[in-house]
């Protein structure tokens, strides 16, 4: 495992093209865009203010800078340094901006959520979408870039625009049966449509892509819901995380629910594997340590070691009670990920903040579980391989795999702390995000396997 | 009572007939009766002192009078009148004698009557009176009760009443609070419903304000709103935009249900390859449910399970076939129908052999139990078994009993050795069940115990043999010894000399036999013996000072062990002992003959008492 030297970076900006074959940071208002392989520097392009969102285009072709302080948005192409495009949102102002998925449209949503502007590369063509949802997830493209599913909000009730990308033509047009719509997600095969219900209420809705209700599902009534959804690659399996601290699984053919997931405070599930994270102090003043292993190790010296154990069962989990007075308690599965081929489940609980729960699919049972020293800032599944790297806000990248699981010191100088990781599309990089830096993570191909213990 | 006595007090002095008539009158006899029994006692008692006033009543001079008076009160009692009666009522005054003594017998006999009856009444009324103390005492208990017993009443009463007070005010704040929650329960609804309905209204004006602004935003013409491009591209698929028509609309419909349907397909495919998969599974397991059933069927069951079989596996076929052909919409229908039809015939087939299975399964399986119980009731093969584990619980019992037999053991061991014993007893007791080696070590011993008794009854023996015929020596020494005497007193010239004589020789003697037993306590044993010896050899000294030193002696011999050291020996040995000083003190003028047996004998005996103390 290799890792390159540490780059500046703002707002954790930073992104690999789509094809892979460029990085693009944010510095300040700079966009530096670079090649993946030598880091070397190919474009640098200046924008008006401090950039706060950036974007690749599908085709890898044009990069996306908002800065939506001002309203205004600045696009950039690779093959065409001098090429520029500017969009001024004027007085109505910015919250978000984003590529279509044919990477020749962008689509702004204004402040208070008064409209959606799509704005067109190709021609001066302006389209407007009216009375959209400000909600979780108001806006989702299906993964074939055919279709656009968009929360709308009428008349206090809740609505489903289906756009066809291709020319921004209403499709569809549903109301749904909800209180107070959430979110819309598509199945990665593009032909269903979840729907779920605010925090309030326990619903999940089943829209096939011709707008038809295929199913309703609740779990219960009468207290907080559903905290989050995650499509299996697959289409196969739907997971809810709620606040009850479970995760339903439904599968794709009754919608009915196959399995549900508990996290408990106590595991004594004898499948699982327990690894817990192990911090040990270097000795300081010990006398096998020489002053040259003092100057190697550098920065790491003050950085603490540590290391998984296999915890024999069963292991108490700890847990922070929340304040359930307060609104958005602390509790509840919050993020989920499925692995690229389908078989794991990675979830965390709001309650249990260091502990990485494992699921296996085919067996619909836990796993494996990490409990971190500290509390889990990001986890990210390999897009080519059932490999999850996770990081906690310290100088150390974990990684978890069917055959282990290992924790990497960075040996990056001047404390860099990981708060997030990014995969690079095959799977052989690993981006490391500090708060004001960022670190390139090399897998190697042939020995990861050493590596992993 | 006090005037009665007054009245006798004064009677000398007054005329009798006045006195008699007076004592009439306090000596009725229905007077008497009615008297209280104090003053019946009371009476009894004057009944001596009054005999003499009576004695007085009648005198020389007033016979006739006395009689005639008699007479009288007779008459009024009921007696004959004529039993009593002077002979001659004037001049010569004598009683009819047989008449008056049976009067008075009879007024005895009355008097006793009464007396009895009176007593009676007296116990009775005593009795009455007691009984008349124990009911008014349980009378006033009862009250006493019955007044605790109200005032309890009261309490409850009054605590009855705060309590049925309390109830009625909890069941009022109870409904209070019920209301209350009504209350709160409407105000809730009612909350519920304006926060939506307010929620309604907000959500309305804001979208209202919405639009607004964005009128205002479209009149104002934003010269900011603008896109500021260089060159417009091309579109990324390099076709150029279409106009937006129905056509187009159609077209769009028409990709949708194109990936709608296509994706329905894909699953189905997936579905079809899943139910050929368990249709596959579910052939196995008939095939292998047939051939483990098969063996034992016959033909003709068997031939009928091979023809289910043959006629699955051909459904299987056509379905595999079906699922290879295009899929348009009749030949789904003709899949279907022969998916269902497959279906059914497999499961029905597979029901069937299940129910043939689970039913061959319970045959066996009663079998099994029937065999087993058969080898239970007469397998030979049991028997043996059967002894074998009886034998094996019989020697477990054993272990288990000996196991306990050593713990109880080892509890009386500690027990012994934590509370030394001095019951001589128990303790022997305690030994006896020690262990089994110390009762065969106890029974040696006794039977050497044994053996020395008997060996001292025979030197018991020896010594009353020797003490007769010692006794005879003595007498015939006595005479002897007179004889010497006479001998010298008639040698004798002079008184004085001779008694000098006689009173010089005698201290010596003394001193010489005293000499041992001043010794005897300060010495060892082996020297005092040789010492003795060596007194006792002169037999005059023996006889001197033989009977103040006999416990000396014995214990000079070791026949009566300390008193410290025998505490711990047995009880018999005690015993032994007591007997032994009994003989022995009969046996004094002897012991100077027998004393080396005695020692020996002595010497054994110690020895066993040594042993005896250290077990």
């Amino acid at each position: 495992m290799n890792f390159s030297e540490v780059f500046k970076q703002s707002n954790q900006l930073c992104r690999v093209s789509p094809d892979g074959k460029y990085l693009a940071t944010c510095v300040q208002y700079r966009l530096v865009v670079r090649d993946v392989n030598t880091l070397q520097i190919l474009h640098l392009y200046t924008c008006l203010d401090q950039i706060v969102h950036m974007e690749w285009s599908s085709d890898s072709l044009f990069i996306l800078c908002a800065m939506y302080k001002r309203g205004l948005v600045q696009v950039w192409s690779l093959e065409q340094p001098d090429w520029y495009c500017k969009i001024d949102e004027g007085s109505i102002g910015l919250v978000s901006s984003r590529w279509s998925p044919d990477g020749r449209h962008i689509l702004n949503t204004t402040e208070f959520h008064l409209r959606v502007t799509v704005w067109s590369l190709c021609t001066k063509a302006v389209s407007y979408i009216k009375y959209p949802k400000a909600c979780q997830k108001g806006i989702d493209f299906s993964r074939d870039g055919c279709y656009m599913a968009l929360a709308e909000r009428r008349d206090c009730r809740d609505y489903v625009s289906v756009f066809v990308c291709d020319d921004w033509h209403l499709l569809r047009h549903f109301e749904t049966e909800t209180q107070d719509l959430a979110g819309v997600e598509w199945s990665p095969n593009g032909c269903v449509l979840a729907v779920w219900d605010s925090c309030l209420e326990y619903k999940v809705l089943l829209y096939s892509l011709d707008g038809r209700l295929l199913s309703t599902f609740s779990a219960y009534e009468w207290s907080l819901g559903i905290k989050s959804l995650a499509w299996s690659p697959s289409s196969q399996f739907l997971a809810i995380g709620s606040y009850d601290e479970k995760v339903r699984i439904l599968n794709h053919i009754t919608w009915k629910k196959v399995t549900e997931f508990d996290h408990p405070a106590t595991i004594n599930n004898t499948k699982a594997v327990v690894y817990k994270e192990v911090e040990r102090k270097p000795v300081v003043g010990s006398p096998d340590l020489s002053i040259q292993q003092h100057i190697t190790m550098g920065s790491t010296l003050f950085n603490t070691q540590s290391k998984y154990e296999i915890c024999p069962l069963p292991v108490q989990v700890p847990v922070v009670k929340p304040d359930l007075d307060r609104a958005n308690p602390k509790v509840g599965v919050s993020s989920m990920a499925f692995s690229s081929d389908n078989r794991y489940l990675a979830t965390k609980n709001d309650s249990m903040a260091c502990v990485v729960w494992v699921w296996d699919m085919q067996r619909l049972g836990l796993l494996a579980v990490l409990e971190q020293t500290s509390a889990v800032r990001c986890f990210q599944w390999d897009p080519r391989r059932p490999r999850l790297a996770l990081c906690t806000g310290n100088a150390k990248l974990y990684l978890w795999s069917p055959a282990g699981c290992v924790s990497v010191q960075v040996p990056a100088e001047g404390g860099f702390q990981v708060q997030s990781v990014t995969w690079h599309c095959s799977g052989d990089s690993l981006i490391l995000l500090g708060k004001e830096q960022l670190c390139l993570c090399y897998m190697e191909v042939g020995e990861e396997e050493d590596d992993i213990k | 009572m006090g005037d009665w006595w007054t009245t006798a007090t004064i009677e000398p002095s007054i005329e009798n007939h006045e006195i008699s008539s007076i004592s009439r009158m306090r000596m009725s006899p229905s007077r008497h009766h009615n008297n209280l029994p104090t003053m019946h006692s009371s009476a009894m008692t004057l009944s001596k002192s009054s005999y003499n006033v009576l004695s007085a009543f009648c005198t020389e001079e007033n016979v006739p009078q006395c009689t005639s008076y008699i007479n009288q009160e007779m008459d009024s009692l009921g007696f004959s009148s004529a039993c009593i009666e002077a002979s001659s009522p004037e001049g010569s005054w004598g009683l009819n004698t047989v008449p008056a003594l049976n009067m008075m017998y009879e007024l005895l006999q009355m008097h006793r009557r009464s007396q009895r009856s009176l007593q009676e009444q007296e116990t009775e009324q005593l009795k009455s009176s007691s009984a008349l103390e124990h009911l008014q005492i349980t009378n006033s208990r009862l009250k006493d009760q019955l007044e605790l017993y109200k005032r309890e009443k009261s309490g409850l009463l009054e605590t009855e009443r705060q309590l049925q007070l309390k109830n009625k005010t909890l069941q009022n704040s109870l409904k209070t609070e019920k209301d209350e929650v009504q209350k709160l329960q409407s105000i809730i609804a009612s909350r519920a419903s304006q926060y939506s309905h307010d929620a309604k209204r907000k959500e309305r004006e804001s979208t209202k304000l919405k639009e607004r602004l964005n009128q205002l935003l479209v009149d104002k013409r934003d010269k900011k709103l603008a896109i500021d491009v260089l060159s417009y591209l091309g579109r990324a698929d390099g076709k150029r935009s279409q106009w937006k028509t129905g056509k187009v609309e159609a077209r769009h419909e028409g990709e949708m249900y194109k990936s709608l349907l296509s994706d329905y397909e894909g699953r189905q495919r997936a579905l079809m390859l899943e139910n050929v998969e368990l249709k596959k599974v579910l052939q196995q397991m008939k095939r292998e449910m047939v051939s483990i059933l098969s063996p034992r069927k016959s033909c003709s069951r068997g031939d009928r399970a091979e023809d289910s079989l043959e006629r699955a596996s051909s459904d299987r076929e056509e379905v595999g076939d079906c699922s290879k052909e295009t899929l348009d919409q009749s030949c789904d229908h003709a899949r279907d129908q022969s998916c269902e039809h497959a279906r059914e015939q497999l499961t029905n087939s597979i029901r069937q052999q299940w129910r043939r299975l689970k039913s061959h399964m319970e045959k066996l399986d009663s079998q099994a139990s029937l065999v087993q119980q058969s080898q239970q009731c007469a397998g030979k093969e049991l028997v043996p078994r059967q002894i074998h584990e009886e034998e094996m619980e019989r020697m477990r019992l054993e272990v288990q009993q000996c196991k306990d037999f050593i713990q109880t053991q080892q509890q009386l061991l500690q027990q012994q050795l934590n509370s030394p014993c001095y019951d001589d007893e128990t303790a022997a007791l305690l030994n006896d069940c020690y262990t089994l080696e110390e009762k065969e070590r106890l029974k040696e011993e006794w039977r050497l115990f044994d053996e020395q008794r008997r060996n001292f009854e025979r030197e018991r023996h020896n010594f009353t043999d020797a003490a007769i015929r010692l006794g005879h020596e003595k007498k015939a020494f006595e005479e002897d010894r007179a004889l010497w005497l006479k001998n010298q007193f008639l040698n004798m010239t002079t008184f004085v000399d001779h008694k000098r004589h006689s009173t010089s020789e005698t201290p010596r003697a003394l001193s010489v036999s005293s000499e041992p037993e001043m010794r005897i306590p300060s010495t060892p044993a082996m020297l005092t013996k040789s010492r003795t010896y060596t007194a006792f050899s002169t037999p005059k000294a023996a006889s001197d000072a033989g009977m103040p030193s006999t416990a000396d002696l014995y214990r000079t011999l070791c026949l009566i062990p300390d008193r410290s050291s025998s505490s711990v020996g047995s009880s018999k040995q005690g015993r032994w002992q007591e007997s032994n000083t009994i003989h022995s003190r009969e046996d004094t003028p002897v012991r100077s003959k027998h004393r080396h047996g005695d020692g020996d004998c002595c010497s054994i005996f110690s020895l066993g008492s040594e042993e005896n103390r250290l077990n």
